[in-house]
Formats: structure tokens, sequence, C-alpha cells
């Protein structure tokens, strides 16, 4: 029991103010998600003008919030995999509560992705009419899956009667959360007509980034849940969890820097590379300083730096990385977008549907509001069920492994 | 007896071919009056050749005609928008100005545009029209989630309305930016041509014209018939013999979509 | 006790037949004319006929005008405003607000008949 604070007496002032502060945070994020649902009620009767999307750049802020909730909600898995699937016993107590956050983050990010569709209400159409070669289509069933998947695997995990079940279940939910990823990648690796996405790169660097997104959440996550608690994470287990953040930052950093040296070699794609990395006024911009230098070298900096690494700075760390991750996005989605099609090689091209020129694109409120809405989705899952349901990591002495 | 059984099935011959004569004209005329009960054809593939030596730079017909046939807002009939919230970059060398009487939004349709090249080697200047190129392998068709996008058997690609849920993948996922999203109500459509908010549209090659039997808006109104239209798989058509003789190339072969429009002089 | 009850259920239900009776809707039903089938059938099952008869059209390009949207606005529109949704009772609109069943052909499609629509854009 060395891990764990002395037993406290129950104080009631402080369980008073807790209980309203949970009131309060509940109240918060359901007024964000209202606020996500008027922009959506908005955005139905005024249609997509209200966006600052148009038909040069199709997809927006949105796509950014969901895709990133559904890349961290594949890999905050992971946390729950090394558990269950290689067995380490501290990854094994915190498997809850990975599900737990992977489910909010899907219900978070779909319910994003559902709500900017042109015409949400037929998302039965979507259901009855299926195209098989359509990654979209797949991805749909990718999701439903694993969202029933990973009940499946919180209930084996908290039914004890089911505990036995876990470990096949981890399984299924490691192999699919792969797949899943891999979906996730393959929607813009088979759009072969954009410089930015034709890339056989994509589904893998999805994988490792999802790793670091999940982590960063989960690692926030869990230091909120200790310190409501009131108690302090060991440093032994924090120690080994920043570290493997440390180790999916640098994977994902070297993947996205594979991606653009690929993109680089071949002539073609210069132009867009020297746009995305250089010329492109917000997009190198957002890359360089957000991704690369508050989402990477930074967050490297506060975990491995000596003297950093504690607490503060790893939540510090993993906040920047969940920034980093949102410029990534950013820059992927909008800045490939914006980058004009090349329809005519060899010939300059101008014309009135923005030919040959760099698309602009100013997100409006709105979409914004429904993207906070879908975190907002994902905040209060968390929380509630943080509340009425034991997700607390229950540490055994620490043993290493 | 036996006579008389020839003369009757004479009698039938006669009567039946006199009644078909008389009978079938009409009938094909009901037919045309009432619309086709038979499903289009696979046999036949619409398709465009389009000279680009022929297409004059800074002229719009197609365009125009476009718009007003399918009921496009596009700016281009003297329509007057509303003030502009956010304004299309302009490319620089104002060549856009002389596109346009009325500037378009981004959010605008756009089914048909006039796009002006320019070699980067040699400088030379062309202009031409670019729409959905009715490809036979569509990407667009490939990665539609609900079967909205589909190729009809006689080549056209179209936008189902009815399942579209207006994801705008299809839209990621052309190489020729053919699509448009619509992004606002529209009220008073061309009964002909149903279109509205939050789905994808593109060029139909003007099915609800080519199943009457006439051309697509676009070809009919080139001044200097530079758009030729018909059915590829037909030898003796017209469209079929000259892209058999002379050079035309399809835009972005590369990706072997095949499609059904061609380019001369590109 | 049974004759209350009896004579309560009747208090009840008179002036039930009665309402519904007075707010049957009365479209406005145009020009109007069978060529599909008798009304009583239409009304039950219109909304089969133009669904098939939707994806036969968009997906196959059988055009069979006689089941067609349009050629039923043709007939339907109101003969004041050419339109089938323009008013509370017009004809679309007075039987689907009755039933509280929303529509959503109207969205893409004109409501107005196309002999109208040419003439309005004729110039």
């Amino acid at each position: 029991m060395s891990a764990q604070t002395p037993i406290q007496f129950y104080d009631q002032r402080q369980a008073r103010f807790k209980n309203r502060l949970f009131y309060s945070l509940v109240a918060a994020g359901g007024l964000i998600v209202m606020a996500g649902l008027y922009a959506v009620y908005l955005m139905e009767h005024h249609g997509h003008i209200i966006t600052g999307m148009n038909n040069q750049i199709v997809w927006g802020i949105p796509h950014v919030f969901a895709i990133f909730l559904i890349v961290a909600a594949s890999g905050v898995l992971n946390v729950a995999s090394i558990g269950s699937v290689f067995g380490k016993a501290m990854y094994k107590a915190r498997a809850s509560l990975a599900g737990l956050l992977s489910i909010a983050m899907l219900a978070g990010g779909l319910t994003v992705l559902m709500l900017d569709l042109g015409r949400p209400d037929r998302i039965i159409v979507a259901a009855t009419n299926y195209n098989i070669t359509s990654m979209f289509a797949w991805n749909v069933v990718l999701y439903s899956g694993m969202f029933s998947l990973v009940v499946v695997y919180l209930w084996t995990m908290m039914e004890r009667r089911m505990n036995r079940w876990t470990k096949p279940a981890g399984f299924a939910v490691f192999a699919w959360r792969f797949i899943l990823t891999t979906g996730t990648g393959l929607i813009f690796a088979f759009l072969v007509a954009r410089q930015a996405y034709a890339s056989a790169l994509l589904p893998p660097l999805f994988i490792v980034i999802s790793f670091a997104w999940g982590m960063a959440v989960f690692l926030i996550a869990q230091a909120i849940i200790y310190a409501w608690n009131g108690n302090a994470i060991a440093p032994e287990i924090l120690q080994r969890m920043k570290n493997l953040l440390g180790v999916f930052v640098m994977g994902a950093l070297y993947l996205v820097a594979a991606y653009h040296l690929t993109n680089l070699y071949f002539a073609h794609q210069s132009g867009f590379e020297r746009f995305i990395l250089v010329e492109g006024g917000i997009y190198p911009q957002l890359f360089w300083w957000g991704y690369v230098l508050l989402g990477n070298i930074l967050p490297l900096l506060l975990i491995y730096l000596p003297g950093q690494g504690k607490t503060k700075s790893i939540t510090a760390a993993s906040l920047l990385v969940i920034l980093g991750g949102f410029a990534f996005l950013y820059v992927f989605i909008i800045g490939g977008q914006a980058y004009p099609l090349n329809i005519f090689p060899g010939y300059q091209a101008s014309s009135s549907f923005g030919d040959g020129q760099i698309a602009t694109y100013h997100p409006s409120l709105y979409e914004f509001m429904l993207g906070f809405g879908g975190l907002a989705i994902a905040f209060i899952i968390t929380t509630v069920s943080v509340r009425v349901l034991d997700f607390m990591p229950h540490d055994k002495p620490y043993i290493a492994d | 007896m036996n006579d008389i059984n020839i003369q009757r099935r004479g009698f039938l011959k006669t009567s039946l071919g006199v009644a078909t004569v008389v009978i079938a004209p009409g009938m094909l005329l009901f037919d045309m009056a009432h619309g086709k009960s038979q499903p289009v054809s696979g046999k036949v593939r619409w398709g465009m050749l389009i000279d680009t030596t022929q297409c004059r730079e800074g002229c719009n017909d197609c365009v125009a005609a476009c718009n007003k046939e399918n009921g496009l807002s596009g700016g281009t009939n003297g329509q007057a928008r509303s003030p502009l919230p956010n304004p299309l970059p302009q490319a620089g060398e104002g060549a856009n100005d002389s596109l346009r009487e009325t500037r378009l939004k981004s959010t605008d349709s756009q089914w048909i545009r006039k796009i002006e090249l320019k070699d980067v080697s040699s400088g030379r200047e062309l202009s031409l029209p670019m729409m959905c190129q009715h490809c036979e392998h569509p990407p667009c068709v490939d990665v539609c989630p609900t079967n909205a996008s589909f190729k009809r058997a006689d080549g056209i690609v179209l936008v189902d309305r009815h399942r579209c849920i207006g994801c705008r993948y299809c839209m990621m996922a052309c190489p020729y930016k053919a699509r448009s999203f619509v992004h606002e109500p529209l009220h008073d459509q061309n009964p002909d041509v149903p279109r509205g908010k939050g789905t994808v549209e593109a060029c139909s090659l003007c099915v609800h014209r080519i199943d009457q039997g006439q051309q697509p808006a676009c070809a009919e109104a080139c001044p200097n018939k530079a758009i030729l239209f018909g059915d590829l798989n037909d030898p003796e058509s017209e469209i079929a013999r000259k892209v058999g003789s002379v050079a035309s190339v399809q835009v972005r072969a590369d990706l072997r979509l095949n499609p059904g429009i061609r380019y001369q002089g590109l | 006790m049974r004759l209350l009850f009896a004579s309560l259920l009747l208090c009840l239900c008179i002036p039930a037949v009665w309402a519904a009776e007075t707010n049957m809707p009365k479209p406005d039903i145009g020009k109007g004319g069978q060529c599909v089938e008798d009304p009583q059938w239409m009304r039950k099952n219109h909304m089969h006929l133009l669904r098939h008869q939707r994806d036969e059209t968009v997906r196959k390009g059988i055009r069979d005008e006689r089941l067609s949207l349009k050629n039923c606005i043709e007939c339907h529109a109101s003969s004041k405003d050419d339109s089938v949704i323009a008013r509370n009772d017009s004809f679309c609109v007075a039987c689907h607000r009755y039933e509280a069943v929303k529509i959503d052909c109207f969205e893409c499609h004109s409501g107005i008949s196309k002999s109208a629509w040419l003439q309005r854009n004729a110039k």
C-alpha cells in the first residue's frame, strides 16, 4: 500500500464542495453541447453557407475535431491493450478507464461527423444503402463495431463473472482498433487525385499518431482523476507512462517526417511540399510552430529534461501533444485541400472555380461550436461515468515486470 | 375448307401488316409523349469531344447556358447576388474578370466552368470548358458511402439526391473538381432539374434533355460548335468518327478513369 | 351504471366524430382528374408509386411520365397559384399537415407545374 496516501477522515465540507463542482462541471459541459446543437440547428436551417466551408475546402473545422477524437479514441485503447494483451499489471489496472475514454471520444467524434453532414436527417440511408467500395461506408461499420466491442470489453472487466472473457475481448479490441485507424488513414490515402493525401504512409502514420494522442488524453484524464480523489500516482508508474508517451511522440514525428520526405523526393509533389512547409502562410506556421515545436519538441523536453517529468510537466506535455495534434490535422486536412488540384500538369490554370489558386478558408464560429460540442460530449460521458462507476485505477503494490 | 383457311390466313396477315404500319408510328409518338418505359441502354456511351482550338478565351456561353438550363445562380446572366461575405481570391492576372459579370461566391455551384490555361514551358495559351468528365471508372462512385453517386447504364455519372447525405467525400475524390455542394436553401428550381440544400451535385450531361432526344445545353449554346456531343459507342455517330480520326486526349489520362469527355488540341 | 358509462362514451364520441368531419382536409385539387387509380387508392398508396418511380427514373432512366411527380403536379397544382405547396390548403400540404407527415420532396423538387414554370421563365 505504499503508493496510496493514508486513509483520510471523511470531510463533509470538502465532499459538498466536490459535489457542487461535479454538477457545475457537468452543467458547463452541457452548455457547450447545447451551443454545438444550436450551431447544428443553424446549419440545418441556413445550410453550410454559415460555415467557412465552400466548394474548395469541403471539409473544415468539424472534421479536424471529429478526426482528432476518433483517432485519439482508438489510440487511448493502447493502454488497455498493453494490459490485456501484453499482460502488464499496471496497465491492466487502467484498462477500464482507457475503454471509457475511448467510448466517450468515439461518441463525441462521430456526433460531430454526423451532424456536419449536409443531410444528417438521412443518416438511416447510410445504414440501408451500403457501398462496399467506399472507405466511408467501411468506417461506419468499423466505428460502430468498435463502439460495441469496447462496451463488451468494459463489461467483461467490470462484471466479475465475465472476468475470464477479458483477455479475448481485449484481443478483439486490439485487432479492431488497428483496423479502425487503418481505415481512418485510408479515407485519405485512397484519394488518388489529391497531392496531399494519396500516400501509403497514411495508415501507419495515423496508427502511430493515435498512440501519441491517445496516451496524452489518457494521462490528462488520469491526472485529473487522481487529483480529484486526493491521491498521488506512484512515481514509478508515472515514470513508465511518460516514457511511453515520449516514445509515441517521437514515433509519430518520425512518420510525419517520412511522409513529407517521400513527398519531397517525388518531383511532382515538390510544389505541394513547398506550399505546406514554406510558402503557404498559415499552414507552414501551424506546422512548424504548432505541430513540431509545441506539439513535439516542447513535450519531449518536458518529459525527458532532467528535473522535469513530474505530474505537472507531464500534464503540460500531454496538453501540448493534443494541441499539436489539432495543428497537425488542420494543416493536413485544410492545407491539403487548399493546395489546388493539378488537373492539367504542365499548365498554369485559372478559372472562376479556384483552379490554379490557393483556396481560402475562414472557419466560422459555428464550426468551432460544433467541434467543441463534440469535445463536451466526450467530457460529459467521461465525467458522469467516472462519478457513478469505479474507473479509478487500483494499483497493486508496484512490481517491475 | 383448305382454301378458306388460306384465304383467312392471308387476310389476317395483310390486316395485321396494315395495322402495324398504321399504329406503330402512333405508338412511337405515344412513347415520346409519355416518356420511356424502358431503362436506358448499356450499349450507349454518351460523351463529348471538345475542340479547344475552337473555344474562345473570354467566351462564357456554355456556362451561361448551363446555368440557365439547370437553374444555377451562376452569376453570369446578370442575376444580382447579395454582397459577398468572403470574396474569391483573385488569380492575380485578372483573367477571371472577363469570365464573370457578377462575382461568384466560393460556395456557388458551378457545373461547368471555363479554365484558361497557359503552357508553362512554351507559353501557349488556351481556353476550355471543364465539367464532370463522366468517367467509366468514376472515383466519386467508388467512395460514395450510400451509392448516391452512380453511373447510369449509358455512362452518365449522376448524384441520386434522394440518397445523398452530403458527406462531400466525392468532392474530395474527384480529380477534376467537378462537383459542388449546395450550401443554401433553394427555391423555384427548374421542374426538370430538382436540386436542393445539403446535397452534392454536378454536371448531369443535361440528362433530362438527353432522355428527350436533345443535346446538352452547353453543346447547343456554343457559338463555335466546339462541343460535339454523341454516342461514343455508335461507330456511325459523328463523335465516334471524329474521335477515331483526329487526335484527342482525356484529362488526367494517367489515372485511367476513361472519361467520356475528350479534348482536342490540348 | 352501465347506462351511465354508455352515455358517457356517447358523449365523448359524438364531438369526436363531429370534429373529425369538420376538420377533414379540403385540399385544392387543381384541375384534378384520374389517370392512375381512384382517389381512395391513391390516398393510401401514392407514396409507394412515387418512391418506386423516383428510383426507376433517376437510376435507370425509365421516364414513365404517368407516374412522375412532375406529372402529378401538372394536374394537381392549384389554378390560383400553380403550386401544390404554396398554401395551407394546397394539394400536398392540406393532407400532410392534417396527418402530420413531413414530406421531403420539395426541398429539391419544384412545387410549381412545369407549364406554369415555363411560362414564368419564358423570357
